[in-house]
C-alpha cells in the first residue's frame, strides 16, 4: 500500500476511491471505544470465581460448577502439541471480568443502554435496533431478512434483539447469565454435557470463569423464524474474554446461528477463550457460521488476540444434522477444533472452513467427525490460505467406531501458499474399526496458479486483484456454504486478509 | 496392581544398566554417544505421539516373547544371480554365505569392521540414526547403533551386476537379534539389496544409506510368512544431487512389524520412492512410519502404502513430507490405501504434510473401505467363484504398490509369491 503513503495515485482517480482502498487494506474494527468500565481485580482465585458468579447473579449450584472446574483447571497442563508458538501467558496478569459501568443496572431495553455502546455497535455494523438489516447487501431482497443479534461487549451482553418475535415461535435467544436464571432446568440439562468440564485446559478455564454468551433453546418441531447472531466484542486492555454459548436444537427443529467477532488494535495480546455446545436431537439441523476476524497484531508480530476456543456439536438424536462454517482470518494465534459426535445413527456432520494467515498470525485449526452411530455421514472442506510469515495448519480427526457400520466420511484439505517464508502443514488422523464404512482423505499444497494470475493481469487486474480473484476461487465450496450475508462479509475479508501479500 | 505394574517395570530394558560392546576407537565413541542419546530420551512409551497407534511394550522388554519358528521361504529370488550373506539369528553364517568379492562393490562384517581404529563407515554409522530424532525421537534405532555387534558394511563403487541379498534365518524361538548394515554408494555407483527371512523372535535391524550424487540404491524386503515374529526397523538414507532411493517392503503376517523409513533429500534432483504391501490376518500388527525430508530443489518423493487386512488384523501409516524453507519445486506424493475384508479390523493413518516453501506440488490421499461390492458382482457374475474374486481384487489391489519394483524380474517374483500366499491361505 506504499502508493499511498507516496501519494503517487494517478489522475482521474477520486478521493474517496483511495479512502476506500486505504480503510481496506488495514484492519478496520481496531479503534477503541472509551467508556468508563468496571474491572475484577486481576488474576484468578476461587474468589474470582465466585466474584464472576455473584455479578451474574447466579444461583449456587452454578457457583459451584464453576468452582470445581476452577479447582480441576489448576491440576491442568496447558497443551502444546499444536503447531503454534507463543511466549508464555500469564494468567495472573489479566482481567477476568470487565463491563462497562453503565451496565451495572441491567437496561430493560435498548432504549435505556449506554449511546456509546450503542454507537460501537453502529459503527461494527451490527444492527441492534429492530430492524430489517442489511438493506444494502445486494439480493437481501425488497423484503430485506431479519436477524435477532445478541450483543456482548468484553464480559456482557449488551442487548438481544427480536426476543419477543423470536418468543412467539417459541425459541429462546437469551445471553446465557439471563438463562441461568430464567431456564435453569434446561440449563442444567445440557451445559456441560457436550464439552465436559475437564474436556481441556481452556474449555475448563472457560468453565470457571464464563461471564456471558448466548443460549439457544428451539422447541420440537420450529423451524426458527430468523438468523441468530452473536456478535463479540473486546474492547478492555489486558482483558480476557471468556463467553459460553449453548444451542439447543430440539426434536425435528431448525436454526441457523451466526457468530461475528472484533476487537481493538492493541500492543499486547488478548486471550479469548470460548466454549461453544450444540446439542442437535431427532431430526434437528443446526448450522453454525463463524467470521472470526479478532485483531491478528500488526505486521511484526506485536498484539492480537490467542483466540484458543472449543467447538463442539453433539448429534444426539437420530437423523440430525449440524453444519460448522468457519471463516477464520483474524487472531495471532488461533487453536480451534469445531467438531460432531456423530451419535445418532443417520446423522450427519459438516465442516467447512477457511483459514487465513498472513504475517505472523499462526492458525492450527481443523476438525473432528466422530462417528458412533450407523449410517452416520461426514464432509470436511478445508482451504488453508498462508502468506507473508505465517504458519497455517490443519489438524483433524476422521473416527470410525466398529458400530458405526456404513458410515461416509470424505475430506478434501487444501492449502494455498503465497510468498516463500510462510509455511501450510496438514495433520490428519484417519482411524478406521469397521470394514463397511468408507473414508477418503485428499490434501493438496501448492501456490498461487502462475497461469492463472497470467491470465488475470492480461485483462488488467493488478497483482493483488488478482491473486484475491485466484483465492476466492480457492476458497468457493466454502463460501458458498455460509449464508448470504456472511458470504459478502467473508469475500470481502479474503481479500483484505491478504492484502500486502504480494510483491 | 502396584505389585503387577513394578513386575512390569523390571522387565523393561535398564538403560542405565547397558553396556555398549567393546571396539576400535572409532566404534566405541560412534556406540557411547548412541547410548547417551537413548538414555537421553529414554525408550518409546505408549503415550508417546509418535507410538500412538502402536504398543512397544514386546519391543522394549529385557526379553522378548517367544516365537515359533517357521519354515522359511529360503528359495526366495533363487532365480537370480546373487551374493548371499546370511544370518542366523542375527549372527553371520560365513558357511551359509557365498563370497563376498565382487565387482566394483566392498563387503565387510560389521564386527570385523568395528575392531579397527579408523574406518570410512564411521562418517555413516550412527550418523544418520544420530540426526533423526528431530521432531521426533526414534529410541529403538539409537539402541540399535549402541548395541549392534553385526550386520554388513558395503562400499559401492561401481555397478555391481549382482544384487547383494540379506537372507535372515530364525532358529532358536527366544532368539533377540540386532543388525546394522552400513551401505555407501559412491558417485555414479548402483546397488540392489535384497532381505528376506525372518531372523529372529525380535529382529531390530537398522539400515544407514548413504546415496553419493548420481547413485542409485534400490531396496526390496519380503518379510515371511514367520508370524510371531516381532520387528523395529529402521532405514535412513540420506540422498544427493541426481541420485535416487527407491525401497519396497511385503510383509505377509508378523504379530508386530513396525517398518520406519527416513529420507533426507540433501541434493537437488533427488528421488526417493517409498513403497509397501502387505497382507496380514488375526492379530496381524503392521506399522508403516515414514518420513521424508526435502531440503533441496527439484526433488520428487513418493510414498506409496496398501493395506490388506483381515480377521482382526490392525495396519498403521504415519507418513511425513516436510519441505523445508528453499527447497523449491518439490514435488511430494503420498497414498495409504487400507482394504479391509471383514468387520473387526482396524486401520489408522496419519499422513501428515509440513510445508515452508511455496513453489512446491504436495500431495496426499487415504482411503480406507471394505472390498468393492461392484467389481465382486462382475467377477461373480462371470463364473469366478467368491474366494478367487476377492484374491483377485486383493492382488489388483495391491498392484501399485508392487509395481514401484521396477526389477521386471523381481516384480515376477513378488508377484508369484503373493499369488502362492494368497492361494495357500485359501487352502
Amino acid at each position: 500500500m506504499t502508493i499511498f503513503d507516496d501519494n503517487v495515485v494517478k489522475d482521474g482517480v477520486d478521493q474517496d476511491t483511495v479512502e476506500a482502498v486505504r480503510e481496506a487494506g488495514t484492519y478496520k474494527h481496531g479503534w477503541n471505544t472509551e467508556i468508563e468500565m468496571e474491572f475484577s481485580p486481576k488474576g484468578l482465585t476461587a474468589d474470582i470465581v465466585r466474584l464472576i458468579s455473584d455479578k451474574n447473579g447466579e444461583p449456587e449450584w452454578m457457583t459451584e460448577w464453576r468452582l470445581a472446574a476452577y479447582d480441576r483447571w489448576l491440576k491442568l497442563e496447558e497443551p502444546k502439541w499444536a503447531m503454534v508458538d507463543y511466549p508464555e501467558i500469564d494468567f495472573s496478569d489479566q482481567y477476568y471480568y470487565a463491563r462497562p459501568k453503565s451496565m451495572e443496572e441491567k437496561p430493560k431495553s435498548l432504549d435505556d443502554v449506554d449511546p456509546k455502546l450503542l454507537e460501537t455497535y453502529e459503527k461494527l455494523g451490527i444492527p441492534l435496533r429492530e430492524q430489517m438489516v442489511l438493506a444494502g447487501v445486494e439480493g437481501a431482497g425488497e423484503e430485506g431478512r431479519k436477524v435477532a443479534v445478541d450483543a456482548v461487549f468484553d464480559s456482557v451482553s449488551v442487548g438481544t434483539t427480536f426476543k419477543e418475535e423470536l418468543m412467539k415461535a417459541g425459541v429462546i435467544f437469551c445471553p446465557i447469565s439471563e438463562a441461568i436464571n430464567k431456564y435453569p432446568e434446561l440449563v442444567k440439562k445440557y451445559l456441560g454435557t457436550v464439552v465436559p468440564v475437564s474436556d481441556n485446559f481452556y474449555a475448563t478455564l472457560n468453565s470457571a470463569v464464563f461471564s456471558d454468551g448466548s443460549f439457544v433453546y428451539v422447541p420440537p418441531g420450529v423451524r426458527c423464524p430468523m438468523e441468530l447472531s452473536t456478535y463479540f466484542r473486546i474492547n478492555a486492555e489486558n482483558t480476557g474474554q471468556f463467553e459460553r454459548t449453548l444451542i439447543v436444537a430440539d426434536k425435528n427443529s431448525y436454526v441457523s446461528y451466526l457468530e461475528g467477532c472484533t476487537a481493538p488494535q492493541r500492543d499486547s495480546s488478548q486471550l479469548h477463550a470460548a466454549v461453544v455446545e450444540i446439542v442437535a436431537l431427532e431430526d434437528a439441523e443446526v448450522k453454525y457460521s463463524t467470521v472470526q476476524n479478532w485483531y491478528p497484531g500488526d505486521e511484526n508480530g506485536k498484539g492480537g488476540i490467542y483466540n484458543f476456543v472449543t467447538k463442539r456439536a453433539d448429534c444426539r438424536g437420530d437423523r440430525s444434522r449440524v453444519m460448522w462454517t468457519q471463516v477464520e482470518t483474524g487472531s495471532a494465534v488461533t487453536w480451534k477444533y469445531p467438531s460432531c459426535i456423530l451419535r445418532g445413527n443417520e446423522s450427519h456432520g459438516e465442516f467447512y472452513s477457511i483459514a487465513i494467515t498472513n504475517n505472523l498470525q499462526q492458525a492450527d485449526t481443523g476438525t473432528k467427525m466422530v462417528h458412533l452411530g450407523h449410517n452416520t455421514r461426514s464432509r470436511i472442506v478445508s482451504k488453508g490460505i498462508s502468506a507473508g510469515r505465517a504458519q497455517n495448519t490443519y489438524r483433524g480427526l476422521v473416527s470410525m467406531h466398529p458400530k458405526a457400520r456404513e458410515s461416509r466420511n470424505y475430506t478434501q484439505c487444501d492449502s494455498l501458499l503465497i510468498g516463500d517464508k510462510c509455511g501450510a502443514h496438514t495433520v490428519p488422523y484417519i482411524e478406521v474399526r469397521n470394514n463397511s464404512s468408507r473414508v477418503e482423505h485428499e490434501a493438496t499444497t501448492s501456490k498461487v496458479d502462475d497461469e492463472k494470475l497470467f491470465y488475470c493481469r492480461q485483462r488488467g487486474m493488478d497483482e493483488e486483484e488478482a491473486v484475491a480473484l485466484v483465492v476466492n476461487g480457492f476458497c468457493r465450496e466454502v463460501l458458498q456454504a455460509l449464508p448470504m450475508e456472511f458470504a459478502m462479509e467473508a469475500q470481502q475479508l479474503v481479500a483484505i486478509s491478504l492484502e500486502g501479500s504480494v510483491g | 496392581m502396584a505389585q503387577a505394574q513394578a513386575c512390569n517395570q523390571s522387565k523393561i530394558l535398564n538403560l542405565e544398566a547397558l553396556e555398549p560392546p567393546g571396539g576400535g576407537e572409532w566404534a566405541t565413541r560412534a556406540r557411547n554417544s548412541a547410548l547417551e542419546r537413548l538414555q537421553q530420551m529414554g525408550l518409546p512409551g505408549r503415550r508417546d505421539e509418535y507410538w500412538k497407534y502402536t504398543r512397544p511394550d514386546t519391543l522394549i522388554q529385557t526379553k522378548p516373547p517367544k516365537a515359533a519358528l517357521h519354515k522359511s521361504d529360503s528359495s526366495m529370488f533363487d532365480g537370480i544371480e546373487k551374493i548371499r550373506m546370511v544370518f542366523v539369528d542375527g549372527i553371520y553364517d560365513s558357511d551359509a554365505s557365498d563370497s563376498l568379492d565382487g565387482e566394483g562393490i566392498t563387503i565387510e562384517r560389521l564386527s570385523k569392521v568395528t575392531e579397527k581404529d579408523s574406518h570410512w563407515a564411521k562418517n555413516v554409522y550412527g550418523v544418520l540414526e544420530g540426526g533423526s530424532h528431530a521432531p521426533v525421537k526414534r529410541p529403538l534405532a539409537a539402541l540399535n547403533t549402541a548395541m549392534a555387534t553385526d550386520g554388513a558394511v558395503i562400499c559401492v563403487t561401481g555397478r555391481p551386476s549382482k544384487p547383494v541379498h540379506m537372507i535372515y534365518v530364525h532358529k532358536s524361538v527366544t532368539s533377540d537379534a540386532i543388525l546394522n548394515h552400513v551401505i555407501r554408494l559412491e558417485e555414479g555407483s548402483s546397488l540392489t539389496f535384497l532381505e528376506t527371512g525372518p531372523a529372529a523372535a525380535r529382529f531390530n535391524k537398522t539400515i544407514e544409506v548413504d546415496v553419493g550424487d548420481n547413485a542409485e540404491f534400490h531396496h526390496i524386503r519380503i518379510q515371511g510368512r514367520d508370524h510371531e515374529r516381532r520387528a523395529a526397523t529402521h532405514t535412513f538414507a540420506r540422498l544427493g544431487e541426481n541420485s535416487s532411493f527407491k525401497s519396497f517392503s511385503l510383509t505377509v503376517n508378523g504379530i508386530l512389524t513396525r517398518n520406519e523409513c527416513v529420507v533426507e533429500l540433501t541434493g537437488s534432483n533427488g528421488v526417493a520412492h517409498v513403497a509397501g504391501a502387505c497382507v496380514g490376518d488375526g492379530d496381524f500388527h503392521h506399522d508403516d512410519t515414514v518420513f521424508i525430508t526435502h531440503d533441496a530443489e527439484n526433488c520428487e518423493s513418493r510414498q506409496v502404502f496398501k493395506k490388506v487386512l483381515r480377521g482382526g488384523a490392525k495396519g498403521v501409516f504415519q507418513g511425513k513430507i516436510l519441505v523445508r524453507e528453499g527447497a523449491q519445486k518439490t514435488d511430494g506424493y503420498q497414498i495409504s490405501q487400507s482394504l479391509l475384508l471383514s468387520d473387526d479390523c482396524e486401520f489408522n493413518a496419519k499422513p501428515e504434510l509440513e510445508i515452508y516453501a511455496d513453489d512446491v506440488a504436495c500431495s496426499h490421499g487415504s482411503t480406507s473401505g471394505a472390498i468393492d461390492e461392484d467389481s465382486l458382482f462382475y467377477l461373480r457374475a462371470r463364473g469366478v467363484p467368491l474366494e478367487i474374486a476377492t484374491d483377485l481384487l486383493t492382488l489388483a489391489f495391491l498392484a501399485e504398490a508392487v509395481d514401484e519394483v521396477e526389477d521386471e524380474r523381481l516384480k515376477g517374483e513378488i508377484n508369484a509369491l503373493l499369488t502362492d500366499w494368497l492361494e495357500r491361505r485359501r487352502a
